[in-house]
Order: structure tokens, then sequence, then C-alpha cells
């Protein structure tokens, strides 16, 4: 809002003491106000330089790219930046493309810079760097805002913390007189016992066995490295690691979304003992194989469910090529779905409104709802929580930990350790592509999943 | 810097909940209203006519006698024929623009078929070939632009529409190549005297069976959207592909099953267009329909049974212009320039029924 | 040899015209199908300038500024209008672009026809046919030493004014999408808008001008062929399908205005090369109108197969932009 993409329905924002309208981006550079957002904002086919200049007005020398080069390069060299300005930036690395955006900001003399989430997706040597660049630019006078979910970083780098709740204003603090209890405190607004109810595993055995994967992204950069774990019947495997460390790949591999280099996953079928191999196998062929396997994916909209259709069309995505012949039985799905909503208590207006007008809680639910409704074996979930509500929260903790008393193996990927050590048995922290780590979710601590998470083995960086 | 004021915009615009039925049929009935009135201002200027009257013209060219009602239904039948068969391709987002060009093609193929065999098969059996002929033809109308897309993505709008104007010159060759007399430039009636095949009439009603056959489709074709297997995958595919890959749907052979289908049926268009009703084939059979049929087809929401409502007001606006413009000694195309008048206030009147714009609740000034 | 560098150049005219508009429109994101439309109604607006000029004031008292600027005015007014009606339609409303263009398309056509045919009923002139010969020589006025200067001399200059004004328009477009500010923020807006949007570019306003300034230019292109081509000689639907051509040109010519000067002259040549094949059948003519279709579509797919960034449609073309639905 404050960068002029969203209207405020009330209130008012002050610059300097003076009270002002933005109602666009550009008002918002106006005010000398720089937004670094988590998705970049760049053109994919323009360099560098064309995108830090991108919006701005002719100097007195006209429109001169190699002078706005130039420029990059000075401030490149200042800040101590690695860029080239006339590189495209389709063929940039994510950190490369983040180099950009922050250069865009300081090329535009920001006096406030807003950072969302900068981190997410650097190194920890990356994060260093930014965080000296963001210093120096205290040092210059500038006022920094950086959002971040991160306490540490909060503590290594802020001066004030403001917190907020689900878009509420808690307060702010003085980072020297406070600490991470504290903020937690603050942010989850009671204290951090989730009281999970965690039983111990019965008769683990392994239902899934994935060994030596490796991965590459459409670009042709390995995002896999080597991965190998086993999932056990019974058990929440949880997997810890900064956003874009993998994750997202492993799990649509292991679904058969992605093609896998080398390395290989089997299935121990639960009644016989037989292994089957699913490499190479399309999500249908491996439902064809009769195995039960359920994926939450991270994006529910995008990918878990069809966003214009109600909750009985959603249902039939997992069922509609039952049955002989060529109509589809909508009885079954409007049943099911009917059930999802009594018991989750999905709030909608009914089974036919488009799911894409359901809150993000009740969205989560009708997705999870109809992925344990398969009766899995196997049940992945991509960060079921996020942008959850509290209570629907619990609701997604509480079908887990069902499922997993029932002997499917869950696979959860989280972001919350807190919650990663109170709902899982066992966490596997991976970090740019390889697994750093496997503890037991008993007795490991925050500090010991942090360190792993961040241990990096940038093997791949030339 | 900052002492530049700044105003609070007066309004804004946001997405909302689409409002319930009535109100939506209640802003399309408003659209089309305000089109017809300014349509009659048009009108009004040109011919220097009472509107009222104008509009009675126009309702005595689409209905006045028996012949023009047929010649009404049969028209209505074959834009909708075309508006349902480019449907399944447009429910998954693949804007199919080549209608024409398919349903040409297929009117093309089935007049080889009267050419070359009338005469020299039983009926039936040349029905059957001129049949399977246009649908063939058709169906590989659809299926070159389905299969780049779907292998490398090519944009499937430019696409069919430069296979329209293939078709097109296509026909223009064979036109000459067997024009009756030859040099003529043009093929003629084909089997004028034995009517070999002519679909034919039912009940002195030369239409009749034309009509029939698109009401089948356009059935066979809402049901097959709405309530099948396949109906359901197309519909996955349109709203998201990564949806339709994560359940492990074929994305690349739904696309070109499904514009298989829509390039077949466009061969049974152009099929009805040949046999049905022209028995010859030009550059001008398809008419424009391809492209009037995106339209239709759009403004039903690609609900096939609401497009034989908006096939229905097309080809009456059509028709009843047509007639005011033969009354008054004026151009035939009067008729265009009220169509996409029309089309202009329904395409336009969407925007409130899927946006609303909120004022400024206050007047708060804003300090200078 | 000569004579056909001549016509092939004076029938790719109006394809540069249309061609550089829509790139102009596309560049913003815009795919606008109504071009073929927007010919028409730029040429009928020369027509209904010339034709309401000449009758007022006589065939013998006609002045030669007031003969080119009225229907050229003429022309320009309509063909603005037709781009502000899709704009509102497409920028402002955000109605669907196909159903946009294909409506203003036929709704240009129909005026086109419509005034073609019924301008002299409507107007209650006292003239068989609308015949603008005297309007068009106006238009047609080539340089003076053109012919003097021999072969080179022919085929460079001996054309008339807006056959110049096709190439510097094509070439001004394409500096000014590759080489100024303003061309960087166009491509921005058609590649990204929402990018563009944060930085704080008005995406709405340069949608406006690129889609207005392109239908005028595209316009021009009408104008162009009813007066310097077909002698200002009005036929109903003689314009044919050279609006989709144009569309065509956009595609062979990589959404470049620079390459589309090459390509228009190449696209001419392929609509006339039948003239100047010995003993060519009429039909065959049909299988050559052919051709600059199947080379279009050629580009297309072969452009789609190598995947360069570089040469593909602007990203976001064809679809809506609303800041908040990000």
């Amino acid at each position: 809002m404050i960068s002029g993409i969203y209207y405020p329905d009330s209130g008012e924002i002050l610059v300097n003491g003076e009270e002002v309208s933005i109602t666009s981006p550009k008002d918002a550079f106006n005010y000398r106000i720089g937004m670094i957002h988590q998705h970049f904002k760049l053109v994919d086919v323009f360099t560098a330089t064309e995108n830090i200049i991108l919006g701005l007005k002719d100097g007195p020398e006209g429109y001169d790219v190699k002078k706005a080069a130039q420029k990059i390069r000075e401030i490149s060299e200042q800040y101590g930046f690695d860029i080239d300005p006339d590189k495209k930036i389709y063929e940039m690395s994510v950190s490369e493309k983040q180099t950009v955006e922050i250069i865009k900001v300081l090329y535009r003399g920001a006096d406030i810079l807003m950072l969302d989430e900068p981190t997410a997706v650097l190194t920890p040597q990356e994060t260093r760097k930014l965080f000296a660049v963001l210093r120096r630019m205290k040092q210059d006078g500038k006022a920094v805002v950086i959002i971040t979910h991160k306490l540490h970083e909060v503590l290594d780098i802020s001066d004030k913390v403001a917190v907020l709740r689900k878009g509420e204003y808690i307060g702010t603090v003085n980072t020297a007189g406070t600490n991470e209890t504290q903020l937690t405190e603050m942010m989850v607004g009671q204290k951090v016992v989730l009281n999970i109810d965690r039983t111990e595993p019965v008769n683990p055995e392994p239902r899934l066995i994935v060994a030596h994967l490796n991965c590459m992204n459409r670009e042709g950069i390995k995002v896999l490295d080597d991965v190998t774990f086993t999932a056990n019947s019974g058990e929440i495997l949880g997997i810890a690691g900064i956003a874009g460390s993998g994750q997202r790949e492993l799990l649509e591999t292991i679904a058969g979304l992605q093609p896998m280099v080398t390395g290989g996953v089997q299935y121990i079928v639960p009644e016989t003992g037989e292994i089957e191999f699913l490499r190479d196998k399309t999500p249908l062929q491996i439902r064809e194989l009769g195995i039960r396997l359920s994926f939450v994916p991270e994006d529910r909209l995008g990918m878990g469910l069809v966003a214009t259709m109600g909750t009985t069309d959603n249902m039939l995505l997992r069922s509609y090529k039952k049955g002989k012949g060529l109509f589809l039985n909508k009885k079954e799905p409007k049943e099911l779905a009917e059930k999802i909503i009594k018991e989750l208590q999905v709030v909608t207006p009914g089974v036919n409104t488009p799911v894409r007008r359901l809150s993000g809680g009740n969205v989560q639910k009708v997705l999870v709802g109809r992925e344990i409704a398969a009766a899995p074996r196997v049940l992945m979930a991509a960060y079921p929580v996020r942008g959850l509500d509290i209570n629907s929260s619990y609701t997604i903790y509480n079908l887990l930990n069902k499922q997993k008393e029932m002997g499917v193996a869950v696979i959860f990927v989280g972001e919350d350790l807190d919650v990663l050590l109170e709902l899982c048995d066992r966490i596997m922290v991976i970090g740019s592509g390889t697994v750093t780590g496997v503890v037991d979710a008993r007795t490991a601590t925050k500090e010991e999943i942090g360190l792993l998470m961040t241990k990096e083995v940038r093997t791949d960086e030339q | 810097m900052n002492s530049k004021t700044h105003k609070d915009p007066l309004f804004h615009i946001s997405r909302k909940d689409p409002p319930v039925w009535w109100k939506r049929f209640g802003i399309r009935i408003i659209a089309v209203i305000l089109a017809l009135v300014l349509a009659g201002i048009v009108t009004l200027l040109l011919t220097k006519l009472n509107p009222i009257d104008v509009y009675l013209t126009m309702i005595d060219g689409a209905v006045g006698t028996k012949r023009r009602v047929w010649a009404l239904i049969q028209k209505t039948a074959m834009l909708l024929i075309i508006a349902v068969a480019i449907t399944p391709a447009f429910r998954m987002r693949f804007w199919n623009i080549g209608a024409e060009g398919q349903v040409l093609i297929g009117g093309f193929a089935t007049a080889v078929v009267m050419l070359k065999l009338g005469g020299k098969v039983p009926t039936p059996v040349l029905f059957i070939i001129m049949v399977v002929s246009a649908i063939a033809a058709g169906a590989v109308w659809g299926f070159i632009p389905a299969f780049f897309k779907a292998k490398s993505n090519t944009n499937e709008t430019l696409f069919t529409l430069m296979m329209n104007y293939v078709a097109i010159q296509l026909i223009g060759y064979f036109v000459l190549e067997w024009s009756v007399p030859k040099g003529s430039g043009q093929i003629g009636i084909i089997n004028q005297k034995t009517q070999e095949g002519w679909i034919p009439s039912v009940g002195g009603n030369a239409y009749l069976v034309n009509v029939i056959v698109v009401a089948a489709i356009t059935i066979a074709i809402a049901i097959y959207l709405n309530r099948t297997k396949h109906g359901y995958e197309i519909a996955v595919v349109g709203d998201s592909q990564n949806t339709a890959r994560y359940i492990g749907i074929d994305v690349k052979k739904v696309i070109i099953r499904t514009m298989l289908l829509s390039g077949a049926i466009c061969g049974i268009a152009g099929f009805l267009l040949v046999s049905g009703q022209d028995h010859t084939i030009t550059k001008d059979t398809a008419g424009g329909n391809g492209f009037t049929a995106i339209m239709v087809a759009w403004l039903a929401k690609f609900n096939p049974l609401w497009m034989i409502l908006t096939a229905f007001i097309i080809c009456f606006l059509q028709k009843g212009a047509g007639e005011i413009a033969t009354m008054f000694n004026l151009n035939l195309a009067f008729a265009d320039i009220i169509t996409g008048i029309i089309i202009f206030f329904i395409v336009g009147s969407e925007f409130f029924i899927d946006y609303k714009i909120v004022f400024r609740k206050s007047g708060k000034e804003v300090a200078a | 040899m000569i004579m056909f560098i001549q016509r092939a150049i004076i029938q790719g005219i109006p394809l540069l015209f249309g061609a550089t508009g829509e790139i102009l429109t596309e560049k913003s994101g815009h795919l606008n199908l109504g071009i073929p439309g927007i010919m028409y109604t730029g040429a009928i607006g020369g027509v209904i300038g010339a034709f309401l000029y000449e009758n007022a004031v006589g065939p013998e008292n006609i002045n030669p500024a007031l003969a080119i600027i009225i229907p050229l005015l003429c022309s320009i007014v309509l063909s603005l209008f037709m781009g502000l009606i899709y704009c509102f339609l497409t920028v402002t409303l955000r109605a669907n672009q196909n159903v946009t263009g294909l409506a203003l398309t036929t709704f240009g056509v129909g005026i086109g026809n419509f005034f073609g045919g019924s301008l002299i009923k409507l107007s209650g002139a006292d003239v068989p046919s609308i015949n603008l010969t005297a309007t068009s020589n106006y238009f047609k006025a080539k340089l003076p030493f053109a012919s003097s200067l021999g072969a080179v001399g022919e085929i460079v200059f001996s054309y008339s004014f807006l056959a110049y004004a096709a190439i510097i328009i094509a070439l001004v477009a394409a500096f000014v999408l590759k080489k100024t500010r303003t061309g960087l923020h166009l491509r921005a807006v058609g590649e990204n808008p929402a990018t563009a949007d944060a930085a704080g570019i008005n995406v709405g306003k340069y949608k406006y001008c690129a889609t207005c300034i392109g239908s005028v230019i595209a316009g021009l292109g009408g104008l162009f062929y009813i007066m310097d081509y077909a002698y200002g000689v009005w036929s109903n639907n003689g314009f044919g399908d050279r609006g989709w051509l144009a569309v065509a040109l956009v595609i062979f010519s990589m959404w470049k205005p620079d390459i589309s000067i090459i390509g228009s002259f190449i696209f001419g040549a392929l609509l006339i090369v039948q003239n100047y094949i010995p003993n060519l059948s009429m039909s065959a003519q049909e299988l050559i109108k052919m051709l600059p279709y199947v080379v279009t579509i050629v580009v297309l797919v072969i452009v789609s197969m190598r995947n360069k960034k570089e040469n593909q449609p602007p990203a976001s073309l064809g679809l809506p932009y609303f800041r908040e639905d990000r």
C-alpha cells in the first residue's frame, strides 16, 4: 500500500511529518520510497540496465543507456555488488535478480527502502553481503524497513522492530532491549507452546525410499543434489530449510511432476512388501499402480485445485476417471464435498461456489480434505498452513496427526521451526538442494536446525 | 520536494463477487437496450426516420413472412453450430479464431465429393463420404495449430487466423480450376439437375434437416462439456495447466483432441452450408460466420444452450438491419454497423458484472 | 522489372502502415484484431472528406492543400475514434481483446462498405459514383525529378508522399521502440504490466497512446490504398484481406517495425508476382496469394520452436491488466 499498489480505505500516510496521498507507485517514488518485492518486478527480456532505469525520466543528456550502465557499475563498486549491466534478466540467477532490484532502488536514490523477505532466496553469504549494504545505507541516513519472519535476522540488522499480526499492529520495540522470546510472544500473541498432540510412532516401517535423487529445474540449474531419505509409515517426517532450497522440486519429483536426472524413488507396498519403482512415471501411472500417494502442493489454487470450480468439481479431480464410460459420476464427489465441508467446517456458500472465492484457510481445508479422503499411504504436504489463521492451522495439524496414527507416512514441508519441532517425529533439513542433516524432533533444538539450514556446501558455484 | 499537492482519486475500481443471476441478466439487458437506443439514433440520423418505424421494419424484415422466418432460423442454425464448434477449444482457453477456415475446408471437402462422386455412387454412400470427408478436413485444419501449440506453445490465435486465409486461397485455386463453365471463375450450383448430394427438403422445408442436425449437435456438445470426463478435462486444462499435470491429465493430448473435435464440427458446419444451403462452394461460403461465431460464443459465456439465444439475437439484428438497408436503398453493410454497436455494449457491460466502482466516502480536503 | 518493384512497393505500403500500427499496439500488450476494420474506416474517412470537399467546391476550384488536408484529417479522426472505442473497452473496461477486436473489424468494415455504398444517397449529391480522381491526383503527386533520374529514380523517388511517410513512420517507430525511454516503457508495459506499474509507469496511458497512435497509423494505410493505389475509386470490399495481411506481417517481421519495411515489400511482391509470371493460370495466382500466409505460419512456428526470448510476441499480449489482481 505504501508503494501505491493498493488504496487505503481509511487512515493516512505521513512522510517526513507530512500527510501524503500515494495513489500510484509513481507517487511512492516521488517521496523517495523504494520497495523491493519478494517477487521480483523485472522484465525478463530486458537487460539489468533497462530494468533499473525503467520508469525514470530522461536526464538532461537524454536517453543514454551507456551512461546509466556506467552509473550502475559505480554503485555496484561502491557497495560491492557483482553485476553485469548488459545481462538479460532471464539469464540471471535469483540472487543476481535481487541485486538488480536493490540497485534499482539505490539508483533512484531512495531515502526509504522497504524489503519484503529479502533473504528468503539468499545463501548465508549473500545475506551477509546484503546486510552489509543495508548497514551502509543506514549510515548514509536512509531509512530501511525490512519485512521478515526470521527473528535472528531482525535481531542482527534492525534498530527497531514493529510487530504485525494478521494485518494488525501489535507494537514497536527497540531491538537492543528485546530478545527472541519477547518478539515471538508478540508475534503469536501467546507463549509458543503449541500443544500439538504427538504420539509415538506405532510400528514404523519404510514406506517410501528416495535414493540419490538429482534434479534440474527448467533453466538447467541443479536444484536437488543427491537427496537420499526414507519416509516411514506412522511417522511425520518434517522437511525444514530456507524457502527455495529444493523442497518444492523434491515433492514434485516424487509425485511424478518433474523428471529426475538420476536417482530413484521406491514405494514399498504395505501388504506384500513388494517394491514399486516410481521413477519416470506420471501421476496417472503412479495412481494406476494402486499407489495411494497424496500431495498437497504449495500453490493451492494454481496446482492443487481448480480455482473456478466449486468444491464438488474439485473433489472430482481425484475421482473423475473412475467408472466406465464417457460420463462423469458427480454423486459421490458431491457427498464427499458435503462431508468435508461439514467435518472440517469449511465456510462456503455452497458446494458449487468457486473455491477461489473462499478464504485461504477454507481453500486449504478443501484441498487437504480431498487428499486425505483418497486414503493415502503416503501424504506429502508443502507449507500446508501458510497464510492460515490459528484455528485452521490446528485443524490441519490434527488431520496430519490423525493420518500418522492411521499408519500413513506423512511428509511435512514447513517453515515454522516451532511447529516442525512439535509436530514431527523426525526432521530432515535441506539446504541448497542437499540434505544437511536429519534430526530427532523430540530432542533437537531450533538452533541446531537453524545451523543445519544455513550449513552451506555450495559446490555448484564457480 | 513534496510541495506538490496530491488529490485523492475520486473513485477506484476493484473486483467484486459476481452478483446474483438476475442482476447479471439485468445488466446485460440494460446494455442491449442502450445499444438499441444508440443504434436507433444512428439510424435516425442516417435515414431521418421515426425510430419506432425503424424497429418495426427490422422486425418485419426478420420475421415478416414464413420464408423470412425460415431464412432467419437457418441463418441462426448455421451461426450456432459454428459457435458450438469452437466452444470446446475456448473452454480450454485455446483461442481458435480459425473457424472460418475450418468451416470452409469442410465445405470444400463436401463440394469435392459432390462434384467427383455425385451420381457415381448410391446416394446414402455419397452422403456418408461427404460427411466423413468434411469432418476429416475440418479436423485436419484444427489439428495443425493444435499440434504446434502442444509441441512448442505456438501462439494459436495468430496461427488459426492465418489458417483461415490459407483455406480461402486454397478454395480460390480449386474454384478457378474447376469452374463451370471453364473460365467463369465460379463452380456454380453443383448437381443442379440431379440434386445429388443435396440435403433433401422435409415437409417442404429445405432447412429442416439442417436445423435438426444443429440442434442435436448443440445438445450433444452441451452434454459433452458438462457431463463427460473429456469435458471435465477441458475445463481443468482451461483453468490451470499445472493442476491438470498435478492430477495426471495429459495436457498435450487434451489440446489436440479438443481441437480435432472443434475442427470436426466446423467441418460439419461446412457440410451443412454446402450440401444443405448453397449447393456450391466459394471463398465466401463461411461468410464471416467463423468470426461472428466467436462473439456469439463469448456473449453466451461459452454455454452452448445460451448460444441459441445469442446467435438468434445477432441473426435477428442482421436480418432486420438488412431489411432497413433494402427499404431505404442503403448498403447492406448497415447490418454490420448495428451488430458492432450491440456487441460493443454487451462486451462493455461485462465490466459492471465483474468490477465495482468505489467512490470516495468523504469529501476529505487535502491541505494544499 | 522497374514496374514490378514499384508496384510491389505500392502494394506493400498499406500493409506497412497497418503492420506498424499493429506493432505499436501489440507492444503495449494488446492484440488488436480490429486493425482490418480500422483500415477500412481510415479509407472511408478519406473518401468522405474528399467527396464532401469536392462536391462542395466543385472540381474546378479544388485547393491542392485542402484536398490533401481534409481527407487526411477525416481519416485520422475516424481511425482515432475506432482506436478509442477499442481502448475504452479493453483498457478501461477490461473487455476481452479478441472479441472486441473482431467486433471492431465487423463494425469498421461495415462502416466502410456502408458509406462507400450509400454516401451518394445520404449526401444527396448528383453524381453517378464516387470518383475522387481529382483528390487522388493530389495524393499521388510525385517528386518532380523522379523520372529524370533513370531506373534508380523510378524505384526510389517515384512515390507519393504517403508512401514515404509510411517508411519514415516505420523507421521512427523502430527508433522509438529501441532507442528511447518511451519505447522502453512501452515494451515494459507489453511484457510485464505489473512491473511497469510498480516502476511508476502509467500503464493505462501507455496502452491508450500506443493503441490510438497505432490505429491512426493503420488508418493511413487505408487512406493510401484508396487515394493512391485505387485512384480514389471506392469499391466495396475492394480493400479485401489486406488488414489481416498486415497482422500477418507483424508476425513475419517479429514485432520489429524496421523489418516490416522489407517484409511489406516482400508481401507486396507476392501479391502481384502472378502478373509477371508468363502463362500463369488464374487459379495458380490464387495459390501465390496464399504464400504470405504460409510464410507467416512458418515464421510463427520457427520462432516458437527456437524459443529465443527476443523474438517472441510480447509476453502479456492479449491479457488484461488489473493492478489489484496480481
